[in-house]
């Protein structure tokens, strides 16, 4: 088409509005949606139908006291749970220390984990190498820990096997029997690989000298049980702890699903507002297209009615700027699709930012962008092939 | 020696604008009837209907009433597009501001209205043109753009443009209104050669002189034609432009 020849820096600045628009939204709804699926995929690691109990505060001869020593929960609790949560498959006890992990000149610090040999399960953690510990090494406080992958890569480089050797925590040795699969980072950025898991009864009594125990992790028996789950494990705590009907419960119950939905809509929110930012940029791209397509309104109204007065039948006219509009669109929408996934891809591979690209937005920003693009180019000239040619000629 | 046909014949043509409330008459019934192979200049005073009446003749504009046939077809019964093929097909309409297509070379300026002919394929269309500037004394000029050309030379793309579908007859509207009188001599004795190789050529100017260069005249007032005469001595533009100073280069 000689008239997008003749007019490049217009059709240049008309198809970059497009491409700005188109690339700007799918971007953005990239990053959003990115941030939203690794949140949702990394709780999903975590076990979607987890559920734990933490001590919530406590009232002793009607005064609250603070939650984060309270010692609501104890040993027969979990028991209790075992005996009578039909809808819970697997429960442990949690008990855990921060402290400084030792071997040989190398030392690191982390945080111990006293739990059951069901944890690992419930959790959704996996062996490396090695073993889980025993029922009997739970039952005689056995000196044994399983250690994550952070822990080994600082204690133990890459040329020592870990299994069979004998670490400090807090001068306490520890004899290593197993080591657990990498996990990573979870959604909130924490490591899941720093850590070290004891038998809890060794954590009790020779780390920590306690008897009651931080929290109660279990697994529903499937993701759907969850909310009978929470209602089993509440009403029996709540019997166990002997709570009278009125009275508040002094321990919280939570689900790993309720955390993936909180951070689901958090990341929510983010992707409407990254979609909000981006609609703008839709419509100033949209308005760029509009602006330059009715500025050249005038000069296109003159060319078009010497095209009307050589004989340009006004269908003809249409064609050749719908034609023309459609060009310019497509390939500004094609170049801004390519665009936005190069910046998208940008975006994850140097900010390390995970990105998923929503073809619905592809697909709409394409859509309004070159609905915009095609309706302000054609509109005019199909005004203005109405008209006679010599009125259109006279135009201002 | 046979009588030659009827080109053009206007009968009780008549022009109304609506301006808001005024109705302005441009056109009050005029008759007239040109010839194949004359060469007639329209004049009058500015607002007399000169533009208004060539408009119509070159089918740019639909008169309020009368008859207009052209090559023996009736205007009043045609449709939008049957006016554009015409146009197309039998009108070479000459504009005072030349009217060229901007950042559009001469050449593709004169292919202009070819492109709209199916008829003519795209080789045909630009041996066509070419052969059109080559006319107009343009060959070195085909592939400058409107804003790269003198005045004179703009015009001459313009008639090029007019002359290249081969109509029966070139309208042209003050084509030399806006150019020097050698210039203006430049573009009337082309046009000269045009109807001396026997095209129809209708010519709206009010300048007395250049109107002397046609075979007729035919004078406007207030929408009517107040008078017509053949010119009796008449110049050649090129003979004129011989005899014209030389200035100084
Ligand atoms: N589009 C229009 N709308 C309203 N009035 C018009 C229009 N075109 C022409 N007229 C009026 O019609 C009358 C004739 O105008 P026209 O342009 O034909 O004059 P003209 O003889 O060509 O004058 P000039 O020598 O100045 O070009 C004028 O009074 C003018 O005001
Ligand atoms: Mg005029």
């Amino acid at each position: 088409m000689n008239a997008l020849r003749r007019n490049k820096f217009r059709a240049f600045l008309t198809m970059l509005g497009i491409i700005i628009g188109v690339a700007s939204v799918i971007a953005m709804l990239a990053i959003g949606q990115g941030s939203k699926k690794s949140i949702q995929d990394q709780m999903a690691d975590m076990g979607t139908n987890l559920i734990f109990a933490m001590p919530g505060s406590e009232q002793r001869g009607g005064v609250q006291m603070g939650n984060s020593d309270a010692q609501t929960i104890k040993l027969s609790d979990v028991e209790a749970v075992e005996r009578e949560c039909t809808a819970i498959s697997a429960v442990s006890p949690q008990v855990s220390s921060r402290g400084q992990v030792v071997y040989g000149n190398k030392n690191w610090p982390s945080t111990v984990y006293g739990v059951n040999e069901k944890y690992l399960d419930i959790r959704k953690y996996t062996l490396a190498a090695g073993r889980i510990f025993s029922e009997a090494e739970v039952r005689s406080y056995a000196k044994v820990c399983i250690v994550g992958q952070t822990v080994v890569d600082n204690l133990f480089g890459t040329d020592i096997d870990p299994i069979g050797k004998s670490v400090r925590f807090n001068n306490i040795p520890f004899k290593i029997i197993g080591v657990l699969a990498e996990k990573g980072e979870n959604g909130m950025g924490q490591d899941q690989d720093d850590l070290m898991l004891s038998p809890y009864t060794t954590v009790q009594k020779r780390i920590l000298s306690i008897t009651h125990i931080q929290g109660i992790f279990a697994s529903a028996v499937s993701e759907d049980m969850n909310d009978v789950a929470i209602e089993q494990l509440t009403q029996t705590l709540r019997k166990a702890h002997k709570i009278k009907e009125n009275d508040t419960d002094d321990f919280r119950v939570m689900s790993q699903s309720e955390l993936v939905s909180t951070f689901t809509s958090i990341s929510d929110v983010l992707t409407a507002l990254l979609g909000a930012i981006a609609g703008i940029s839709l419509l100033v791209g949209g308005i760029g297209i509009m602006n330059i397509m009715y500025v050249s309104v005038t000069e296109r109204t003159k060319e078009i009615g010497l095209r009307l007065s050589v004989g340009g039948r006004g269908v003809d006219i249409m064609m050749q700027f719908l034609v023309e509009a459609i060009l310019l669109s497509v390939s500004g929408g094609v170049v801004g699709i390519m665009l936005g996934i190069l910046a998208t891809w940008a975006v994850s591979s140097v900010m390390n930012w995970p990105v998923v690209i929503m073809s619905s937005a592809v697909f709409f920003s394409f859509l309004v962008c070159s609905a915009i693009g095609i309706f302000f180019g054609w509109y005019p000239a199909r005004k203005a092939a109405a008209l006679n040619p010599i009125d259109a000629l006279r135009y201002e | 020696m046979n009588k030659p046909k009827t080109i053009i014949e206007v009968s009780g043509l008549k022009k109304d604008f609506h301006v808001g409330e005024i109705t302005v008459h441009a056109l009050k019934g005029i008759n007239l009837e040109i010839k194949q192979g004359e060469f007639v200049a329209i004049m009058g005073t500015s607002g007399s209907g000169k533009s208004t009446m060539l408009n119509i003749l070159g089918c740019l504009d639909k008169p309020t009433a009368g008859q207009y046939v052209l090559d023996g077809v009736s205007m009043g019964e045609l449709g939008k597009n049957q006016l554009a093929g015409l146009r197309n097909n039998k009108l070479g309409f000459v504009f005072q501001s030349y009217n060229l297509l901007p950042r559009t070379t001469a050449l593709e300026n004169v292919e202009l209205p070819l492109f709209y002919n199916s008829k003519v394929k795209a080789k045909e269309r630009k041996e066509r043109a070419i052969a059109a500037l080559e006319a107009v004394g343009l060959s070195d000029r085909m592939y400058h753009m409107p804003n790269q050309l003198s005045g004179g030379q703009q015009q001459r793309v313009a008639i090029a443009r007019s002359l290249v579908n081969d109509p029966v007859v070139i309208l042209a509207d003050e084509a030399t209104g806006n150019l020097d009188t050698r210039t203006s001599y430049e573009i009337m004795s082309l046009l000269q050669r045009l109807n001396e190789d026997g095209k129809t050529i209708v010519f709206v100017t009010h300048e007395p002189d250049i109107a002397r260069f046609t075979t007729r005249n035919v004078v406007f007032r207030d929408g009517h034609i107040i008078r017509e005469e053949m010119v009796k001595d008449r110049l050649n533009a090129a003979e004129m432009l011989k005899n014209l100073p030389v200035e100084e280069d």
